[in-house]
């Protein structure tokens, strides 16, 4: 069954994987700059791995008939020096209008420091600036609920940014229905281990209906599952769930989200 | 709020059974040796004050109270409950339980 892996790292991820999700039904992938594992040592740095994700990553995925976009921003666990931050916020205009860009980030907060949301509010600006679509990361484990909180305030403060321009990703169980709510996309990581699994997502899926909500692999140079999209298709297959239903969140809604920028193309 | 056209699982009671009970029987297990673990460690006693076991063992009296929502509720209760951004990020990583400032 084909699908979109609309939140995955894939300059960390081998041809390889390419492949494989290629075989799975993966027809197209969006990837948002991210933490490397280690902190960039100038901003230079942040341009080349642009580069990468606008020039490098759209080539290798092509030859598996894989359409790739990207997301430019600074993310939020490099945002504590935020003198460096704003000088790397410099560089990302002339990233915006490349092909293939779907808007800022994924920005949002880490442990939900003043830093972090002086240097998301200047991301937020920036996206609104250049009516960029936005896609958001959520802090993970005892931070993710404050966090949530925190940037939707952020977003609403502003109040340029439509909440159906921005997806909010990594949601669980306890910030699902505050994001929908808002009138927020949701976003459901699906990882082997520690947070969200294809049951649990299938769970949410239930529970809170299938409006504005997508699964994603988030597969980065961590523990993580490049297929996590397809094996979270097969757990709703198993259940019993309609076709039209797994297309819908696995497909469908990324689509829609996604097509709200005029750069993204699955043709 | 989203329409949630079938808020249930489409699979009957016995069936989920059927497909979940061993894999979880297992997850269970793993908690149990986990808390025989700690009994047996070196000082165990250190391990009763500790945030994260704290929050574990208010976590396993909701998974009896029959309330539903279990995974929103435990969830919530490991979450850091104040409302302010911190002063400045102290580490990159998470815990994975709040910790009181004393
Ligand atoms: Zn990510």
């Amino acid at each position: 069954m084909r699908y979109i892996d609309p939140h995955i790292h894939m300059v960390s991820r081998t041809t390889d994987d390419y492949q494989r999700m290629a075989q799975a039904g993966c027809v197209a992938v969006t990837e948002p700059a991210f933490w490397a594992g280690f902190d960039r040592s100038s901003p230079q740095g942040f341009y080349d791995y642009y580069v990468q994700l606008t020039e490098v990553e759209p080539q290798r995925a092509a030859q598996f008939g894989i359409k790739h976009h990207c997301w430019i921003c600074i993310n939020p666990k490099e945002a504590e020096d935020v003198g460096f931050a704003r000088d790397v916020i410099a560089l990302i205009p002339q990233f915006l209008d490349k092909p293939g860009v779907l808007g800022v980030g994924e920005i949002g907060l880490n442990k939900n420091s003043k830093n972090e949301l002086e240097i998301l509010e200047a991301q937020i600006d920036l996206a609104a600036k250049h009516n960029q679509l936005v896609l958001v990361h959520t802090p993970h484990l005892e931070d993710k609920l404050k966090g949530t909180l925190l940037i939707m305030d952020a977003i609403a403060n502003d109040g340029r940014i439509p909440p159906e321009r921005v997806l909010i990703d990594h949601v669980e169980e306890h910030t699902v229905g505050h994001v929908l709510a808002k009138g927020y996309w949701a976003g459901m990581t699906l990882y082997p281990e520690t947070k969200m699994t294809p049951q649990r997502a299938a769970d949410v899926i239930e529970c809170y209906g299938q409006e504005r909500l997508w699964i994603n692999s988030a597969g980065d140079w961590g523990c993580s599952d490049p297929l996590a999209v397809p094996k979270c298709q097969q757990e709703m297959r198993l259940r019993g769930h309609k076709p039209e239903t797994i297309e819908r969140i696995s497909y469908d809604n990324p689509l829609q989200f996604l097509s709200q920028s005029e750069r993204f193309s699955i043709e | 709020m989203p329409e949630t056209p079938d808020p249930t699982c489409p699979l009957p009671r016995d069936a989920v059974v059927d497909r979940y009970f061993l894999e979880h029987r297992a997850k269970l297990l793993d908690v149990a040796a986990f808390l025989d673990r700690l009994d047996r460690s070196q000082a165990p006693e250190a391990a009763d004050d500790d945030f994260r076991v704290e929050a574990m063992q208010r976590a396993i009296e909701l998974l009896v109270d029959e309330k539903g929502d279990r995974a929103k509720r435990i969830l919530e209760l490991f979450s850091d409950p104040t409302p302010d951004p911190i002063p400045a990020a102290p580490m990159k990583g998470a815990t994975g339980a709040y910790k009181e400032p004393k």
